[in-house]
């Protein structure tokens, strides 16, 4: 079978005044694979991921998912479209439980809706019944099910990234976006999330594009990889490719080099 | 425990209060039945702000605008054709508004349709404001109606306002649509929809990136609210039999507002509490305006004491306890049941 391209960006530039924090971004990433996006700080990944979620709109360039335009629409209709996404700085609904986090998620695919609960209509109440319980199944994957009564910012720091990922995945994607995972694990746990996140990718048929500075996860689950410098794409292809890149050792070297005066 | 005994539970309360209000109704004197009304409508009031304050993070202070459209509506559908030929003095009413009539039900049901009506209408391009910027906008228009209500005399009498509206909102009245917003609120507070709106409250950017389409479901909140604002105003109009545009100034507002933050942003069963409280304080605290005499101290009385005594404390609540009585707890059969449970066992 011929790998089929989930997701396309075609030239994806993003200027902020005189800035380019991304120019000319083009990627094509084949369904069903985990793929990585690395640069030093600043580099302007966050920011691809911004403008495929519609949260920026790009100045120039197309976003192609599924053989249909996304460019700019809003982030709500792109999640609706079929792509999720966590967040650099973790963004859980703070005063919600960790089942209600989840639940938020499923609302998207929800059919009954708010006058269905103003009147207390069994379907609604049948369809609400069915989504607490399709939370907790998600919950039990990310191994949370036990918190599933907690507040959702009272989680260790671990648990509060699978909380986003549970989230996410509540919304059915076939694509899903990681901003750095594995930020502030620990090693067990940075061991454990890259075997988790191949096992979703299994389980939900997925596509994953994830950020990450942990060059370990990066190099250990990633297929394909980009490399932005400066907003610019200084290098694209597998993980032994890019580790022998001297324009990629160059980047992080001179980060280094930088970092150490 | 399931939702066959919450049911039980929740009916067999209302009819405990039917009981006492009828009770109530048989020897309390008259003021005291009033002040059971007031309470009953600041109930209204207060849980229709936090559903938009409270759950959705919408900081609105329109009420009295709201509350104005639903008094106005009502007493127009309510006052008898006579009543109006001899109430509009400066101007013929319209003929629309000669004509209009209805049962009290209807009334206040429409009262409450038509300011979430216009809850819509300046929701639409208020909503994608930021916080503070609603706050002000809101302000502006409750400010924008009173203008309206003064300056079409052929629609709301003016200055003069409507005088001698019949006393429908009786307590049965009005506990039976303080109950009814209590139901559709906990309702919708309490469903998958309400978890949305307090992700919206919670994080506007991360409940977009789950889907939810934020403008839209703010929209329903606030025309939600509008409505039961609406419905309180109506309800307002009758009980006191007159309206004018000076009784919808912003105190009204600021009286539902700090009866919201005292219960707690986020919490029904808070706003209930204070609701109740607060009425009660608000009348209570009129001993302040009188002239008080301390064996040889004598203080005469301020007008709108009480309202310093007021903002003092709204502003102590908000230095020292800041999430209110309840914060967005609630007290629930379950909380209950495990708390005599613990009561018995520690025996
Ligand atoms: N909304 C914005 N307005 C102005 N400049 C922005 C905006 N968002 C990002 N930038 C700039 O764009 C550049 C790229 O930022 P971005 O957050 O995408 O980097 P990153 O690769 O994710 O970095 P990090 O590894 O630190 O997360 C930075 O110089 C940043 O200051
Ligand atoms: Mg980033």
């Amino acid at each position: 079978m011929k790998p089929e391209t989930i997701l396309e960006t075609q030239a994806l530039t993003m200027r902020f005044g005189g800035l380019t924090a991304v120019g000319n971004f083009s990627a094509a990433i084949t369904r069903g694979s985990i793929v990585g996006l690395i640069g030093p700080n600043g580099a302007g990944k966050t920011t691809c991921f911004n403008m495929i979620t519609g949260f920026y709109t790009p100045t120039q360039g197309k976003v192609i998912f599924q053989g249909r335009e996304i460019t700019g629409k809003k982030p709500y209709l792109v999640c609706k479209s079929g792509i999720a996404r966590t967040f650099q700085n973790i963004r859980l609904f703070k005063n919600e439980t960790v089942l209600e986090n989840v639940m938020i998620g499923c609302h998207l695919r929800q059919k009954t809706t708010w006058w269905h609960a103003l009147f207390s209509l069994p379907a609604s109440l049948r369809e609400e019944k069915a989504i607490k319980e399709k939370s907790l199944d998600l919950l039990e994957v990310v191994g949370l099910r036990d918190l599933a009564g907690e507040k959702s910012t009272s989680l260790p720091y671990g648990a509060q990234r699978r909380l986003e990922i549970a989230r996410a995945l509540a919304t059915d994607p076939a694509f899903l976006l990681l901003d750095e995972p594995a930020a502030g694990m620990n090693p067990n746990e940075t061991r454990d999330l890259m075997a988790f996140i191949r096992q979703i990718r299994d389980r939900f048929r997925l596509t994953i594009l994830l950020i990450e500075h942990d060059m370990k996860v990066v190099m250990g689950i990633c297929e394909h990889i980009w490399v932005l410098d400066y907003g610019e794409t200084i290098a694209e292809g597998s993980p032994d490719q890019i580790k022998a890149d001297p324009k990629v050792i160059e980047a992080y070297l001179g980060e280094e080099a930088v970092q150490s005066a | 425990m399931d939702r066959k005994t919450k049911n039980i539970l929740n009916l067999l309360t209302v009819a405990v209060l039917g009981v006492l209000l009828w009770l109530a109704k048989g020897h309390l004197d008259g003021y005291k039945i009033q002040i059971l009304n007031l309470i009953a409508i600041n109930i209204i009031l207060a849980l229709s702000l936090n559903l938009i304050y409270g759950f959705t993070g919408m900081f609105s202070l329109g009420h009295a605008g709201f509350m104005a459209i639903g008094a106005y509506v009502c007493s127009i559908l309510i006052m008898t054709p006579g009543q109006k030929e001899m109430l509009f003095i400066l101007d013929a009413p319209y003929p629309w508004v000669q004509a209009a009539q209805a049962p009290f039900f209807v009334a206040v049901l429409l009262g409450g349709l038509i300011a979430a009506a216009a809850g819509i209408a300046v929701g639409i391009p208020l909503l994608r404001l930021g916080d503070d910027y609603l706050g002000i906008a809101t302000l502006g228009f409750a400010e924008i109606v009173r203008v309206f209500a003064n300056n079409l005399p052929r629609l709301t009498n003016g200055a003069l306002g409507f005088k001698g509206i019949p006393d429908y909102a009786n307590i049965w009245w009005n506990f039976g649509w303080c109950l009814l917003t209590l139901y559709f609120v906990m309702r919708i507070v309490n469903s998958n929809f309400g978890n949305t709106l307090k992700a919206i409250r919670d994080d506007e950017t991360a409940a977009t990136a789950m889907g939810i389409n934020v403008f839209k479901y703010k929209l329903i909140s606030f025309a939600m609210g509008a409505f039961f604002a609406g419905v309180g105003g109506a309800l307002l109009g009758s009980l006191l039999t007159t309206i004018d545009p000076k009784m919808f100034l912003f105190i009204l507002t600021f009286n539902i507002l700090m009866i919201v933050v005292t219960g707690g942003l986020g919490s029904i069963t808070g706003s209930v509490l204070a609701g109740i409280g607060i009425t009660i304080l608000l009348e209570w605290l009129r001993f302040v305006e009188n002239p008080i005499s301390i064996g040889n101290f004598y203080i005469a009385g301020v007008p709108g004491m009480r309202m310093v005594v007021f903002s003092l404390a709204l502003l102590f609540i908000i230095l020292f306890r800041r999430e209110g009585l309840m914060g967005t707890r609630e007290i629930t059969w379950e909380g209950l049941a495990a708390r005599i449970g613990k009561r018995g066992n520690s025996k």
